[in-house]
């Protein structure tokens, strides 16, 4: 459907230019707006980092979410990542009774809506210690990373070459040699893009943390800045909020970047599902 | 899924008379399974049990702080209507919904089709197209909460210097206008996750399709709906089914953007069950209103499977 006319050609570069000028205002505009001035906010006159120095200083501090962020981002991937390479090794590799049961019973997370199993299990982490903590908070994403994680790895796990695990096993490898000598290596693009998947939707969930974390000074960086607006010297301040947009949008933007493959690869295999 | 080589030829069941000595713990079967085990306990402990405890809590009166009082069943289902901004709730969520998808698919449609070919510069449009996806929903919200307020907004300005409007517009002020921000926040942050899944379905398409359409002398519009509209029905059922299934469960949008407002107009279902959980210290009512939530899903998801399956078949 290429058209070469001259007259179509310059209308397509019109329309799809336009478009992308409308998706990239809002990103330019919030890092414009995050240094301008305004009266409403920190920076008051000329451009500068004013609003980042307000959320810096905003009640437990910006390092403190930063590491709340980081830290329960990293453990959600270091879960997702251990059970879905111990699964997709048994899914995808074995054969022993109740593995497709207990597969779907796995896909069918993806069935039952979030905030479903939000509010038994604030009742649960609340007898076991694990409610108001960061690592409760992992285990609740790591859940719902689980279909995604599980599917991408067992047919990883299932793509590896028959042969390279033969000649490990008549070499003498355990299972788990092989596991670790020969699989890891084969399966990495899909390890990349399970814990990329993982890593951001642990950085940018807000529903989990706003049910399981009261404590304030545990809260991940977007529970934060949601709250941050309104409580700032008891007045909204926009300058600090958009300070904190860029803050959470700049690790997510860089992956994006840096891994854009493994990325599109997500979804590929998300439209194969269907 | 299964690998019939793999399975039909396992060392263990080939190799030796040995294997049918050896004890079932020992065997290939139970060496899965042991790998498997991590994953089984995890779904055990964090799926399976908080689903029977929410059905328990669902029939039980359970306020927030004292915990399980007994059984009441039906009453919180019961009650749930009584709340005046539940029926509300459900035709927002609804109309929303519709609004939404429609919106999402459409331009969604357009843009795949703009980035299909390759040519010069599309690599650049797909992913300016694409780059809000990256961020999360609750920083684009916060974002948008900026970008309309009228402290800090930049579109206000630019109206009123092109003398288009005299007063701000209040974009989150009114029932209608905080609906239609929001939807151009959603389309803006999502239309590009919706446009690659339609790419791939795009690419996945013979050229040599189109070619024989060429050659009957099918014009643009008659190609685009006679052959890629339905070679592209897979991908275009996965969008449906995700976008429906985003949209019933919104939540981070209207709670960071419009916090329901104005006059509670833009409450969603699950925003509710937030509400019943956590200011009014219900939680027997916030499980029997997530286990509707729940099985009215399930029912919308295979009805709209049934639907697609029955029409591709035709």
């Amino acid at each position: 459907m290429t058209d070469h006319s001259v007259i179509g050609r310059t209308s397509y570069y019109v329309v799809a230019g336009a478009l992308a000028i409308m998706f990239l205002v809002p990103l330019v505009w919030t890092v414009v707006a995050s240094v301008s001035p305004h009266g409403a906010t920190a920076q008051q006159v000329g451009y500068g980092l004013g609003n980042y120095r307000t959320l810096v200083d905003y009640d437990a501090g910006l390092p403190r979410y930063l590491w709340n962020s980081a830290f329960v981002s990293v453990l959600t991937v270091v879960f997702t990542l251990t059970l879905s390479i111990l699964g997709g090794y048994a899914f995808g590799r074995f054969r022993f009774p109740g593995r497709d049961a207990l597969f779907l019973l796995i896909i069918a997370i993806l069935m039952v809506p979030y905030v479903t199993l939000l509010v038994p299990l604030w009742v649960l982490f609340g007898e076991v210690g694990l409610r108001n903590s960061l690592v409760g908070l992992a285990l609740v994403l790591t859940l719902y990373q689980l279909p995604f994680a599980m599917f991408m790895m067992r047919i990883s796990f299932e793509a590896v070459p028959r042969e390279l695990e033969e000649s490990a096993l008549v070499d003498g490898c355990g299972t788990f040699g092989v596991l670790r000598r020969i699989m890891l290596r084969s399966v990495w693009p899909g390890l990349i893009t399970v814990g990329l998947f993982a890593f951001l939707y642990a950085w940018n969930d807000f529903i989990a943390p706003l049910f399981m974390i009261n404590d304030s000074s545990r809260y991940p960086l977007p529970l934060a800045i949601a709250t941050l607006r309104q409580q700032t010297m008891g007045a909204v301040d926009f300058g600090a909020t958009q300070a904190g947009v860029v803050v959470m949008a700049i690790p997510c933007l860089i992956l994006f970047l840096l891994l854009q493959r493994h990325y599109v690869r997500g979804f590929m295999s998300g439209a194969l599902k269907g | 899924m299964a690998n019939p080589v793999l399975e039909r030829s396992g060392p263990e069941t080939s190799a030796s008379p040995r294997s049918s000595r050896r004890p079932w713990w020992r065997s290939r079967a139970a060496k899965g399974a042991l790998y498997a085990s991590p994953a089984a306990l995890f779904v055990l402990a964090f799926f399976v049990i908080p689903l029977l405890l929410v059905g328990q809590m669902s029939a039980s009166e359970w306020p927030l702080l004292r915990g399980n009082q007994g059984s009441n069943f039906p009453d919180n289902y019961a009650d749930m209507t009584d709340d005046r901004l539940f029926w509300p709730a459900v035709r927002f969520t609804l109309k929303y919904t519709v609004i939404v998808v429609i919106a999402l698919l459409a331009l969604a449609m357009c843009m795949a089709l703009l980035v299909q070919e390759r040519r010069r510069g599309v690599g650049f449009f797909r992913t300016a197209y694409f780059l809000p996806v990256a961020l999360g929903l609750a920083s684009a919200s916060l974002l948008f909460w900026g970008f309309y307020s009228p402290s800090i907004g930049p579109v206000d300005p630019i109206l009123q210097n092109l003398g288009l409007i005299d007063e701000p517009i209040r974009w989150i002020g009114t029932p209608n206008m905080a609906l239609f921000s929001t939807i151009v926040m959603i389309v803006w942050k999502f239309a590009g996750f919706f446009m690659l899944i339609l790419l791939v379905g795009l690419q996945s398409i013979p050229t040599d399709v189109y070619e024989a359409a060429r050659m009957d002398g099918a014009n643009r519009w008659q190609t685009f709906s006679r052959v890629t509209l339905p070679l592209l029905r897979p991908s275009l059922a996965l969008c449906l089914i995700i976008s429906v299934t985003g949209s019933l469960l919104a939540f981070d949008q209207f709670f960071i953007l419009t916090n329901g407002g104005p006059d509670n107009s833009t409450t969603t279902v699950v925003m509710m069950i937030y509400r019943e959980a956590f200011r009014l210290f219900n939680l027997g009512t916030a499980a029997a209103l997530s286990i509707v939530v729940l099985l009215a899903l399930l029912v919308i998801n295979v009805t709209q499977f049934r639907l697609l399956r029955r029409d591709a078949g035709e």
